[in-house]
């Protein structure tokens, strides 16, 4: 038993590391303490001498702490040890502070300390109070790895991107042609679902116009051209509260050549996430 | 895109296609190049240390006369040698009859000393003189500047302008007293001088379009606005204390109003609408029409109060209608560009939207109309001759529809602006992928640029 007493010392000693000094002072208390029941070496140099027995004067003898150790000493945050201890001799009172109270003379509890912690154990009895510590360090668990992109949702501005296609118009014009009512029929399925997914979000819909017109009469151009992309899908049943038509005339163009490949591709209705 | 032909615009299709923008008596009544005749500006000197900043001083004057077209410049190299500096320099060629006047009206240029007939005469053939020096007097430059009619016959009825003018000592004051000499000339005949109007345009080289302003020559360029969006197509209320223009901050275009005095923005309700754009004043100040779909559908032509309260539909017709111009003498009607009839075109309508007419034939595009401060005329960019997009800058007298091309093809020329002296006109021209913004005379002649940093369109002169 005094052998057990003088492994937490050690222990203590090597766990504490950094703080060696202070955990010198603590071994010398406890073997202090120890010394009213048992011969004990000092606990820093090589293996110490076999306890020397020596018979107490008093008749009654204070609580003998058999064991009180953490195991393991060391956890994550979050994680459990468990203490055990054991306290033989007469004792009335026998308690771990901080944070659990009476216990009987031998057992085991788990503890989930959030920062270390220095468990004390003391037992009261007739003759007298012993007491040894127990000490639970608590290190960080590691950052947890970054959420796989598989497994992250899409964002709305991801869905529009790849789903939802420009719709095309003629020159000087805001008509919805043929190819831009199949790309707009399609686009209405895509927005009805990503916009139940997203039941905050509004999408915009921007007009644009290509080089070759007015400033000022692209601007009324585009306008038309966004509100008949909008009209278009409302009529396939998406919420018309839930689009916005922007008129960027030739403010913002996807492509800044001259030439008519260039002009029609500016010519569009394109859908962005709105806020 | 359809080309409608001429047929039913004849007078206005034969007068465009004679008629050269100089030779043109709408364009030469309008500034007024026939009758000023010729002056002779020699190089004033300094006293002691105003010298220094005379190469300033002669630079300019000579630049703001030459600039407003009213005169032909008599070239320095003809002048005589003798330049008077004061009245008291011309001597009346009688040596013995020093305080008779009227004896001989018409003397002969016997004597040495300088007189009118030096500079009526041949080679130098002028109508105008003007002549003086600069010192420094009470910490200020100070001019002494003399403006002569040189065809009359005696000095006291010679003299059209006799008048200091003060300035600080360096190059700016310098630059002062000469502007405010020659808008003092300019006025003397008749004209008014552009020294003192700005120009409000649209300028990228922050990289975002933010709202400038300039002098009238390009100078003193600062940024008005800081919204690091789109701010785009200004006007400026006819006071010119305020600017309205085209904003995307909020998202959708819409009309912002700014103090040009403050810089700082006034209340303007934009109604809820996916555009409000396009905003020009009243003459009176008090209402502004824009281009709005306040009522849904396409974009109209609406009125309202000058903070946006009040609104009033005034066009209603299924296609876009755009850059409604308030006639700024009359104020009763408004010029607008629509595609009620095909491609984009210019038309004219009542103030309340009754008796819309057709103003351009049809051909190609037409758009950005300006008013000429004389409500009669405007200026406007049109395709016609060239391929969608490549416009330039016409002038039409807006009851005869007859019309004088002021620019040929040499880039994408757009957005004219009457100066306030109605003789000159600024717009911006696109090279390559430059655009920036020049002034002209209205005869299309002395182009001059005024910005070179970043990209610069729609230019606003005012007051």
């Amino acid at each position: 038993m005094g052998s057990q007493s003088r492994m937490v010392s050690q222990n203590l000693i090597v766990r504490l590391g950094a703080r060696k000094v202070s955990a010198i002072v603590l071994a010398l208390s406890l073997s202090l303490f120890a010394a009213g029941c048992k011969k004990k070496a000092p606990a820093p140099p090589p293996p110490p001498p076999p306890p020397a027995k020596e018979k107490p004067a008093p008749v009654v003898e204070r609580p003998n702490i058999t064991q009180f150790e953490a195991e393991p000493g060391t956890i994550e945050k979050g994680q459990a040890s468990t203490l055990r201890w054991a306290v033989s001799g007469q004792a009335n009172n026998i308690s771990i502070a901080p944070g659990i109270g009476s216990v009987d003379a031998s057992g085991n509890r788990q503890v989930y300390p959030a920062a270390t912690t220095t468990y004390t154990l003391t037992a009261t009895g007739p003759g007298g109070t012993s007491t040894s510590t127990a000490t639970v360090r608590v290190t960080n668990p590691p950052v947890p790895p970054a959420p796989t992109p598989a497994v992250a949702a899409r964002t709305l501005a991801d869905i529009l991107k790849s789903d939802v296609q420009d719709a095309f118009f003629d020159y000087d014009k805001s008509d919805i042609r043929e190819d831009a009512r199949a790309v707009l029929t399609r686009n209405a399925d895509v927005l009805k679902s990503v916009l139940s997914q997203f039941p905050n979000a509004v999408v915009i819909v921007e007009g644009h116009a290509d080089e070759r017109g007015s400033a000022e009469y692209n601007l009324g151009l585009s306008d038309r051209r966004a509100t008949a992309a909008k009209e278009f899908l409302v009529q396939l049943g998406v919420p018309a509260d839930r689009l916005k038509p922007v008129s960027y005339g030739k403010e913002r163009p996807q492509c800044t050549e001259s030439n008519e490949g260039c002009w029609q591709k500016n010519r569009r209705a394109h859908f962005e996430a709105g806020q | 895109m359809t080309k409608k032909t001429s047929s039913l615009f004849p007078i206005l299709a034969i007068a465009a296609i004679v008629l050269s923008a100089q030779s043109n008596k709408m364009v030469i009544d309008m500034i007024g190049k026939a009758g000023k005749g010729t002056i002779a500006i020699p190089d004033f000197r300094g006293a002691a240390e105003a010298q220094q900043y005379m190469g300033t001083f002669n630079s300019v004057l000579w630049s703001e006369i030459e600039g407003s077209g009213l005169f032909n410049m008599a070239p320095k190299t003809m002048y005589p040698l003798q330049v008077p500096q004061t009245p008291q320099d011309f001597k009346p060629p009688q040596p013995q009859a020093a305080p008779v006047r009227r004896n001989a009206p018409a003397p002969a240029p016997t004597a040495k000393a300088p007189w009118l007939t030096d500079w009526s005469g041949p080679p130098v053939n002028a109508t105008y003189l003007a002549f003086g020096y600069t010192a420094v007097k009470d910490n200020q430059l100070v001019l002494f500047g003399w403006f002569y009619n040189v065809t009359q016959n005696d000095i006291s009825n010679a003299q059209a302008i006799g008048k200091r003018y003060f300035g600080s000592i360096d190059d700016k004051g310098a630059r002062k007293i000469a502007q405010e000499f020659a808008a003092d000339i300019l006025k003397s005949v008749g004209a008014s001088s552009l020294a003192g109007t700005k120009i409000v345009f649209v300028s990228q080289r922050t990289g975002t379009k933010e709202i400038w302003t300039m002098d009238y020559d390009g100078s003193n360029q600062k940024q008005l606005t800081s919204y690091r969006s789109i701010s785009t197509m200004p006007s400026v209320s006819p006071d010119g204390t305020k600017v309205a223009f085209t904003s995307f901050v909020r998202g959708t275009p819409e009309i912002l109003l700014h103090s040009l005095e403050t810089g700082r923005r006034l209340p303007f309700y934009n109604q809820a609408a996916s555009m409000n754009a396009q905003v020009d004043f009243t003459p009176d100040g008090k209402s502004v029409v824009f281009s709005s779909t306040a009522a849904g559908g396409y974009a109209q032509i609406y009125r309202a109060n000058i903070n946006g309260s009040g609104l009033q539909r005034l066009t209603n017709v299924r296609k876009v209608e755009v850059e409604p111009k308030v006639n700024p003498k009359t104020g009763n009607e408004i010029v607008f560009v629509s595609g009620r009839s095909g491609p984009q075109q210019i038309f004219k309508m009542s103030i309340d939207g009754a008796d819309i007419v057709q103003l351009t034939p049809g051909e190609g595009q037409a758009s950005n109309p300006s008013w000429h401060p004389d409500g009669q005329h405007i200026a406007f960019a049109w395709t016609r001759g060239f391929e969608p997009g490549n416009f330039n800058i016409f002038i039409m007298d807006v009851a005869t529809r007859e019309v004088v091309q002021l620019t040929h093809g040499a880039g994408r020329n757009e957005n004219p602006t009457w100066a306030p002296d109605g003789k000159h006109i600024a717009f911006s021209s696109r090279h390559g992928s430059s655009t920036q913004i020049y002034s002209m005379l209205a005869d299309g002649t002395d182009i001059k640029p005024l910005t070179t940093q970043g990209q610069n369109n729609m230019p606003v002169w005012s007051k």
